[in-house]
């Protein structure tokens, strides 16, 4: 409010006007350092090679190469890529659907000796680097001879995750306990009341298991990396690596590559964003 | 462990057979997560430190060193020695420059303005892209020729450098990448700050504080268990970068192995010269520091970290 005493003749709603106006202008400006590479990715995805080396570069690429976008599908097995990717994301969100519900209801609704400490030990394993464990682990599944299989990258989903569990656990917390009491009264088992009276209640904290593991897997690099050697089995981000180490040069395809590979989980962003934001709070609230 | 077992039998035997049944029920709603944490966790952790006293290329049997491979590791490795210095010198830079963005961001993101929520998405949409995807649109824009930056550095007369083939510029670069991605953590500030009560500020604006007083008075103290909690998470996620550092200075390091991240060295070590005994054992000096960093960085936490809850509780 020095301001005020500083300029009077602006007056309130001058200030108010001098406030916007610079407040937007921050704003454009931040948000061309954020879209400007993520206009360059896609106005070189849509150039020939000729315009993809041009100096000065071409900003509108004239004319544009739609067909760059066919053509990643025919260089590389991109089409397989994705129907991989997708599959993996879905076993891993049926898999952590099933297993983080269980755990977090057993921790958030049910009394047993231990409870507590077992939840600390859950939650002091998210302070454990996962590189200690990648080394046994892939030993472990290269002696079960999983390597080069989709096993290792969706068994371990089944177990739930230790945050995903946090997650839903605080969530079902927040239900009242006069529900499960009421449906015990009329004779429901404990799965029924999991099934029929949480699981429905918890569908926002399901919400975000499911975006949270989409995201996840769709981007995962250094796994699959690990423990897929056969093309046909690659993940998108897997092959796009790959596709950048054998051609090098070709910057237009690789753009286009990176802009499909960004479509999923953009989309999903878009779809999920109120989630997104409210989960990110609840994350927030860990500290 | 031990407490657990010390205290299980007699809990038990205090339990009425309800409460039996329902203890009974609870172990089983929670047997995926014990199991998972017996084999992919604590199973491996334990093998992991075995193996760190061995040389084993994964075929034939492990053959048992002693303490050889961290001998080597702290005495004869250089390559060890540059995987820490860069990991530690990203550290160093990325996360104060992460914390402060983060935060500028999230508060240009406060305003009361119409259309803020597009620019919102906007700045937390680089956050999204995947990160092989991110890294290698970075690539791109880096190049010393064809690239963005250099361009338009060069409208401003100035002579870009070569970026990820300049072993000085490969931090600068990859630090700068990651940066992109700030927007990530500020919509978790933007979270935190839009829970610091409005009447923190009108009160101080009676007593006649500026905005920069309300900022350093209110804003910051009132934000610091946020960011104490990003600078935990920001500080094992840095040790654990890999991909931009993959894709960006390549799988061996790049030039002079100035991006030689530890996870990358981790990884070149343990997979690609297939030594898992001395993977492990990079690993393990890896898990050792963090777990002392993050302790520290806990142990100072009371000087600096505000908790409203806490606070209250002692009143």
């Amino acid at each position: 409010m020095t301001i005020t005493r500083h300029l009077p003749r602006f007056g309130l709603r001058g200030l108010q006007r001098f406030n916007n106006v610079s407040g937007y202008t921050v704003l454009m400006v931040l948000s061309a350092l954020f879209m400007i590479p993520l206009y360059w990715m896609f106005s070189t995805a849509l150039k020939s090679p000729q315009q993809t080396f041009a100096i000065p570069p071409e900003w509108v690429p004239a004319p544009a190469q739609w067909d760059n976008f066919a053509k990643v599908f025919d260089e590389v097995p991109f089409g397989r890529f994705y129907l991989n990717t997708f599959f993996l994301v879905f076993a891993n969100i049926a898999g952590h659907l099933v297993s983080v519900t269980l755990v977090a209801y057993g921790f958030a609704r049910l009394r047993f000796p231990g409870r507590n400490v077992l939840f600390l030990v859950m939650l002091s394993t998210l302070m454990i680097p996962y590189q200690v464990t990648l080394v046994p682990r892939f030993i472990m599944f290269s002696k079960l001879g999983m390597i080069n299989s989709y096993w290792p990258l969706i068994l371990p989903a089944f177990t739930g995750s230790p945050f995903l569990i946090f997650l839903v656990r605080q969530y079902m917390m927040s239900i009242p306990f006069d529900l499960d009491e009421a449906a015990y009264i009329d004779g429901a088992s404990r799965f029924a009341v999991f099934w029929r009276i949480i699981l429905p209640l918890a569908r926002p904290a399901l919400m975000l298991v499911v975006v949270f593991t989409f995201i996840d897997v769709w981007n995962d690099f250094l796994q699959p990396l690990i423990y897929l050697n056969d093309p046909d089995m690659f993940t998108v981000s897997l092959g796009l690596s790959f596709f950048q180490g054998a051609r090098e040069t070709n910057w237009n395809l690789l753009m286009a590559g990176s802009v499909l590979a960004m479509i999923p989980p953009l989309i999903l962003f878009f779809f999920a964003q109120k989630q997104l934001i409210g989960g990110i709070s609840v994350e927030g609230l860990k500290g | 462990m031990s407490a657990l077992a010390r205290r299980l039998p007699r809990a038990w035997t205090q339990l009425s057979p309800s409460e039996r049944r329902e203890a009974l029920a609870g172990y089983l709603f929670i047997s995926p997560w014990i199991i998972g944490f017996l084999v992919f966790f604590l199973g491996p952790i334990l093998a992991s430190f075995a193996l760190s006293f061995t040389r084993w290329n994964i075929v034939g049997t492990p053959q048992w060193v002693g303490l050889d491979n961290y001998e080597r590791i702290f005495t004869q490795d250089p390559f060890f020695r540059k995987a820490v210095t860069v990991t530690l010198k990203y550290a160093a830079f990325y996360l104060p420059l992460e914390v402060i963005f983060g935060i500028l961001i999230a508060v240009v993101l406060n305003q009361k303005l119409r259309g803020i929520g597009v620019f919102r998405t906007m700045y937390y949409m680089p956050y999204i892209v995947p990160k092989v995807a991110s890294s290698l649109v970075w690539v791109w824009v880096l190049n010393p020729r064809y690239g963005l930056l250099n361009t338009m550095l060069g409208w401003l007369g100035v002579n870009g450098p070569s970026w990820l083939s300049d072993p000085d510029w490969v931090l600068p670069s990859i630090i700068m990448m990651s940066l992109w991605g700030v927007g990530g953590s500020a919509v978790i500030y933007l979270a935190g700050l839009q829970n610091i009560p409005n009447q923190l500020y009108e009160a101080a604006s009676v007593d006649g504080a500026n905005r920069l007083q309300k900022f350093v008075r209110i804003t910051l103290p009132m934000l610091s268990p946020t960011i104490f909690f990003q600078l935990v998470l920001g500080l094992i996620g840095t040790f654990q970068t890999f991909t931009p550092a993959f894709i960006a200075a390549g799988r061996s390091g790049g030039p002079l192995q100035s991006g030689l991240f530890y996870m990358l060295y981790i990884y070149n070590r343990s997979f690609e010269s297939m030594r898992m005994g001395y993977g492990s054992a990079l690993a393990w000096i890896l898990t050792v520091f963090i777990m002392i960093i993050t302790l520290l960085v806990f142990r100072s936490s009371k000087y600096w970290v505000y908790y409203e809850a806490e606070r209250k509780r002692t009143k």
